[in-house]
């Protein structure tokens, strides 16, 4: 098992035919992921040959399900059309909807994730990350494949290196799922849904959580974490030494007064019994120990 | 800044006097005519707590606002020069309230807040009375219709008197949110004037950068002239850049592992006196030579920096193309690299990456296997 992504996964490209599309198809294809189709109105009927493998392209994305059972959809189509091409999917009950692109303004995430919420048969991942992955199973997204192999820990990151990074230091141990929410102010699914998925997942033994200064979106996690998580998580919050009042990069990164810090974030994850590392190779650490107890 | 709020409220509709903005002393005179003659002098700068800072004045004549103005142009308010003043007619204020609206992160959606409290800072209202604060989810889906609207006024607990005007205020500041790309719109004070009306006596906004492809007019609220140079520089680049205070330049891939960067290297500087971490720059996942020549073209720069880390973990981009890009990059800036290099390359293609700043053998360069060993020796270069 895994979450939200497993190797019946049918994956379709919203934006397949851009160079960003292009480029990760052709990766995501390479590690495995089952690509069923691709999206664009304007190239309906033709198709695409990724290194042997031809995929499809439908001019919506109701027509790609229907023709290919689609159950997940990746999309790269930039900031302008994101909202529309959301929406589409959302329109035509897409299971799960991965949003890569980055610098989607704030009210057009707002807007399709409560349209998305109101209609209650989509959940999307995003926007602004790196997609998830479940190793050797299948890839929605631009995570490189090759870091680490399967195995039984989970991984929740807000950010996309960060999340190649634990990957990296626990490469011997492999991840059941690894899932790259993203940095904006709002996002599509939270650090409590994975959390929950992960404790559901009889394939995922340790959780590993990686937060970053802004919001109260890991303070909320602690909460959940104390409530209704069993399985051992190790945390991570990256900024410790960010100043108040700047942006890090990331839209949602940013201390303003006392909220948003990364000691209080820390803070309150120990104080449910997370073990919460200084440094990522601290942190990967902590959860090789957690690992080697077992 | 205040003035620029007040110019899309007035865009919008919204009940504001915006005044007039001068940016030399002896103009105060006849833009405190122009404004009534009693006026207040304001600091116009991209932060809050101004009338603590001594940024705000009231001046009871035209003589009297020059000198006001000339007390305030030039003043620092939390690291930011004034380089211009509002001049606004000083209002017959009866009563003040405080609204806004903001992108709620935690129901990810939007969240009005708004107090009869007002013209305090919120945050100790918050901290002393929190009972005074409304707080009204609002659902993207349906905004801020006129049910809404009196939702609203009704939990703010606006007098009877102010209620319809006031509800019209908010339909009208809700324009301004959602037609402006705003993440968030705050009045303080909204005030009730000796006429019974109502009036934004100052406003502040936050734009959503996102949405700049749709609103080419927001360009200009840009603060060029209070922005430090280096930031300034790195933004024409393209580079997402923030100045920090201290001698260890951080070039990294990734806004996580940036930030996570800055932690590893000041941690490690303890051992080192106290370096610090000199900036914040993300190269993000494409990092091209180009890109990196730009990014340590502006650290170069930055002459509190002594050394330079570059953290880089190869993802989307390998590492060769990495490597590469730090050989070429040196290459370009010839003479103007004169400080020693730290390189951490982890990831897709690493041996290759590695190989070739080996072979390439610049003297500048010292390539370090681990993020922690990276970090432990950019700071103690910069330590010497």
């Amino acid at each position: 098992m895994s979450i939200f992504l497993n190797e019946s996964s049918k994956v379709i490209v919203q934006g397949m035919t851009g160079s960003e599309g292009q480029k990760h198809t052709r990766r995501m294809i390479a590690s495995g992921t089952d690509v069923v189709g691709g999206v664009n109105p304007k190239k309906a009927g033709q198709s695409i040959d990724f290194d042997g493998t031809s995929v499809p392209v439908f001019g919506s994305v109701k027509e790609a399900m229907d023709a290919t059972g689609a159950d997940v959809s990746v999309v790269f189509v930039p900031p302008a059309g994101t909202k529309g091409a959301v929406v589409e999917a959302v329109d035509a009950a897409m299971p799960l909807v991965v949003v890569i692109t980055e610098g989607v303004p704030v009210h057009d995430t707002a807007d399709f994730f409560s349209y998305a919420q109101a209609r209650g048969t989509t959940r999307i991942i995003g926007p602004n990350c790196p997609g998830l992955i479940s190793p050797g199973k299948s890839n929605a997204g631009i995570i490189p494949a090759d870091i680490t192999k399967a195995g039984r820990v989970g991984l929740v990151s807000k950010s996309g290196t960060l999340t190649y990074q634990m990957m990296y230091e626990l490469r011997d141990f492999g991840f059941s799922s690894a899932v790259g929410i993203g940095g904006d102010p709002i996002v599509g699914t939270t650090h409590i849904d994975c959390l929950q998925a992960f404790q559901d997942d009889p394939d995922t033994d340790a959780i590993v959580m990686i937060g970053e200064i802004g919001g109260d979106a890991e303070e909320r996690a602690a909460a959940y974490v104390k409530e209704h998580v069993t399985k051992p998580v190790v945390g991570y919050v990256a900024g410790f030494t960010a100043p108040e009042g700047k942006t890090m990069g990331h839209a949602g990164a940013i201390v303003s007064g006392s909220s948003g810090t990364a000691q209080a974030k820390k803070e309150a994850l120990e104080a449910v019994g997370v073990r919460v590392g200084k440094t990522p190779s601290e942190t990967a650490q902590l959860m090789r120990d957690v690992l080697e107890d077992r | 800044m205040e003035y620029q709020a007040k110019q899309l409220f007035a865009r919008h509709g919204v009940p504001v006097t915006v005044g007039t903005v001068v940016t030399r002393a002896e103009d105060a005179a006849a833009a405190a005519e122009e404004q009534g003659g009693r006026v207040v002098v304001k600091a116009q700068v991209q932060a809050g707590g101004r009338g603590k800072a001594g940024g705000v004045k009231l001046a009871e004549t035209p003589q009297d606002a020059v000198a006001r103005a000339g007390d305030i142009l030039g003043m620092d308010i939390k690291g930011l020069t004034v380089h211009r003043v509002l001049v606004a007619p000083a209002a017959d204020i009866k009563d003040e309230y405080y609204f806004s609206f903001l992108v709620d992160r935690a129901n990810r959606g939007y969240l009005c807040i708004a107090s009869v409290e007002g013209g305090v800072e919120i945050e100790v209202v918050a901290h002393e009375k929190p009972e005074a604060l409304a707080k009204v989810s609002i659902d993207p889906q349906t905004g801020v219709d006129d049910a809404k609207a009196a939702e609203i006024v009704a939990a703010t607990g606006f007098p009877a008197e102010v209620a319809d005007e006031a509800a019209e205020v908010i339909k009208k500041l809700w324009t301004v949110f959602i037609e402006e790309d705003a993440t968030l719109v705050e009045v303080n004070p909204l005030a009730l004037l000796g006429d019974g009306h109502l009036e934004a006596l100052d406003g502040k906004m936050t734009l959503d950068g996102n949405a700049g492809f749709r609103h080419p007019d927001h360009a200009e609220f840009e603060d060029k002239a209070s922005a430090d140079p280096l930031e300034a520089k790195a933004k024409a680049k393209g580079l997402n850049y923030v100045k920090l205070d201290g001698a260890v330049g951080i070039i990294g891939n990734g806004a996580g592992l940036v930030m996570s960067t800055l932690d590893v290297v000041a941690y490690a500087g303890q051992r080192y006196g106290g370096v610090a971490p000199a900036n914040f720059l993300d190269i993000g996942g494409g990092a091209s030579a180009q890109v990196m020549a730009d990014g340590l073209d502006v650290i170069l720069n930055d002459t509190q920096v002594k050394s330079v880390f570059v953290n880089v973990f190869g993802g989307i981009t390998a590492c060769d193309a990495v490597a590469n890009g730090i050989v070429q990059a040196l290459q370009m800036l010839g003479d103007e690299a004169n400080k020693p290099l730290v390189v951490r390359l982890d990831g897709n293609n690493v041996e290759e990456g590695r190989r070739i700043l080996d072979e390439a053998s610049h003297p500048l360069v010292t390539l370090v296997d681990t993020m922690d060993g990276a970090a432990d020796r950019a700071a103690e270069l910069a330590s010497k």
